[in-house]
């Protein structure tokens, strides 16, 4: 369990990750096999990815860096995928297009 | 038959209502637990299964904020580190019940705890969340919102607007609550009247109500009198809107087609996403308040200057006037604004407590005299009372361009203009006449000139900007502007009052500043004054 994929994204969302960019990282997390885990600090602690409970709870800020790890089969392309996310600001603006 | 009560609270949607009254009980109906852990568990899994099919079906309708709040509770009604300690707690002997409202609850403390607005909103989805699976447990699967009617209620979930059928109408008043909950959004976009924050609301014998959105107020058991008024008012405003709205993109002119000014007041960025420029004049009052939150850093040169370069570019060539930061009185600021003053409405605020903190004051100018390169920028200056404030800031105002001129910071030194909102200076302008413009701010001279407090329901009636003494120094000071070249606006909230108006053009303004949400209506209601 000690072999970690890591990585880092500075959260560029206006209000931080709440609700909705919580929902997305958590819902895109739970498609990967791997054990993943965020922080607000490389030190950790370290938090379940796929808990909407415990992501929210972080109350990460609009320009906080999010930390990442996974371990598991699957775990460098779950890292990538979530940097994705969060380097993307969550498709917000594709959610919009798509609802207006 | 009761007689009225009448209660004020916060607007949170406007509009007119009147209608039955529907109490919402927040605690779910009793259940008898089993006593057997087994069966309590299966009913606690089934209960959350079926709050989860429910919210499904909610989204298949909803959309935007909507969708998302129940995309979040169903997240939230997912995660085993939810559900797992209420069925640890249940494995322990705990009915089901008990068990998930002890482990909702202390996750909703954290919520409330937090110093972001934001987060503190998002308790009232876990609390609908919550309720949701009680409801479940206890074998009420709706809630009792009545079509039609006012939801009265401590706090009601979003989840029950969303169930609720407003096709008849209906209004929302609460005895708690917040304007920018999920549901008060919810309620300005449906254009459903809602007032929050009107403390105990006695239900006792209460069968009807009226709301009025806009003032915040809820008249419970309303009499023949007050219905037929305000049906009346309703009808109107009904009226009034659809004929306003065909003023909205048109320039502000009084009967004979003359010119007005209008300008709007604006308390943060966001409210620009949703306002076209092309609606008014320009920005004649902008609270820089917004970016001092209090329990917050204090803000930086850098996040100053780009927010109010955000102003100036939505304006475009349009003019843009930034207030200095005007806190103190009834807007303290830990560690900023003095605690313990007797009597803060006439201690250290706007400029006396700028001047006093020279390091904010000047950060404040140099982040606007760098912006000002970006468009039409003025700065005002609130709570000015004798010349040497005045001189004092505009001395510092040099230092800061001297300062920038030697740093090579492009910069631009802006109009320095003041508020003329205390007695001293409306009565006697000519003292200030080194100002490069006046904008009476009406609360305040109100406030002062009637020696009623504004934040002090008990004397609210004497807080009248109509009062003819307060006419006759808005009247002054538009006259000594007029004669003297130096432009003057009014900022306060009576300009935004159709009734006041032709007061205030009687008085000889020609420049006002209003509420965004009032432009229509101020537009409808100058053309009317010839």
């Amino acid at each position: 369990m000690n072999d970690w994929k890591s990585s880092s994204v500075v959260i560029r969302h206006e209000v931080g990750l709440h609700a909705r960019p919580s929902v997305k990282l958590t819902k895109l997390a739970k498609t990967f096999a791997s054990t993943i885990q965020i922080s607000g600090s490389p030190e950790g602690p370290w938090i379940d990815a796929k808990s909407i409970v415990k992501v929210m709870a972080m109350k990460a800020k609009q320009d906080s860096t999010l930390y990442l790890r996974a371990s598991g089969g699957d775990a460098a392309s779950a890292v990538d995928a979530l940097r994705g996310l969060v380097e993307r600001d969550f498709d917000e603006d594709a959610a919009h297009a798509a609802s207006g | 038959m009761r007689h009225p009560v009448e209660l004020k609270g916060k607007p949170a949607s406007d509009g007119i209502f009147t209608g039955p009254i529907c109490f919402l009980s927040s605690a779910a109906a009793e259940r008898r637990a089993s006593g057997d852990p087994a069966i309590e568990r299966r009913a606690f899994d089934e209960a959350v299964a079926l709050a989860v099919a429910g919210l499904a079906s909610l989204t298949e309708t909803a959309e935007g904020e909507a969708a998302e709040m129940l995309a979040f509770q169903i997240a939230l009604l997912e995660d085993d580190a939810l559900l797992e300690p209420a069925r640890s707690l249940i494995a322990q002997g705990r009915p089901a019940d008990l068990a998930w409202r002890k482990t909702v609850d202390a996750e909703i403390v954290g919520y409330e705890m937090s110093d972001d607005d934001y987060f503190r909103a998002r308790a009232a989805d876990l609390k609908d969340m919550r309720d949701r699976v009680l409801r479940q447990l206890s074998g009420q699967d709706t809630h009792q919102a009545q079509a039609g009617a006012i939801l009265i209620g401590d706090d009601v979930p979003p989840s029950l607007f969303l169930e609720a059928d407003w096709s008849q109408g209906g209004a929302i008043a609460l005895s708690q609550g917040s304007p920018s909950s999920h549901v008060a959004i919810l309620a300005r976009s449906r254009g459903i009247p809602m007032v929050v924050g009107l403390g105990d609301i006695v239900s006792n014998g209460h069968a009807e109500a009226v709301i009025d959105g806009a003032s915040g107020l809820l008249v419970l058991s309303p009499d023949g009198a007050q219905k037929r008024l305000w049906s009346k008012k309703a009808g109107e405003l009904a009226a009034q809107r659809e004929r306003d709205a065909l003023f909205l993109d048109k320039p502000a002119r009084l009967k004979d087609g003359s010119r007005i000014e209008l300008l709007i007041n604006v308390a943060g960025a966001d409210e620009l996403d949703h306002l076209d420029s092309g609606h008014c004049d320009g920005i004649g009052l902008m609270r820089s308040e917004f970016l001092f939150r209090d329990g917050k850093p204090l803000p930086d040169e850098e996040m100053q200057y780009q927010a109010y370069r955000r102003f100036l570019e939505w304006a475009g060539e349009k003019p843009v006037t930034i207030r200095t930061l005007d806190i103190g009185g009834d807007k303290p600021i830990t560690g900023l604004t003095p605690e313990g003053e007797r009597n803060p409405f006439l201690g250290l605020r706007g400029i006396r407590l700028t001047l006093e903190r020279e390091d904010v004051f000047i950060t404040q100018l140099r982040a606007l005299a760098r912006a000002a390169v970006h468009g039409n920028l003025k700065i005002m200056v609130p709570m000015i009372t004798v010349a040497s404030e005045l001189a004092q800031t505009a001395t510092l105002l040099d230092r800061v361009m001297a300062d920038l001129a030697r740093q090579g910071s492009e910069a631009k030194r802006p109009p320095l203009g003041i508020m003329v909102e205390v007695p001293a200076v409306a009565v006697a302008p000519e003292l200030l006449a080194a100002a490069d413009f006046f904008s009476i701010g009406s609360n305040d001279l109100t406030q002062y000139v009637m020696a009623a407090a504004r934040d002090e329901t008990s004397v609210a009636s004497l807080s009248d900007p109509a009062h003819p003494a307060v006419l006759r120094l808005i009247e002054n000071v538009a006259r000594y502007g007029r004669e003297h070249d130096i432009p003057v606006s009014l900022c306060g909230d009576m300009a935004s009052e159709p009734r006041h108006l032709k007061a205030l053009i009687a008085a000889g303004l020609r420049t006002l500043s209003v509420s965004p949400a009032s432009i229509a209506r101020v537009k409808a209601a100058l053309a009317e004054i010839g």
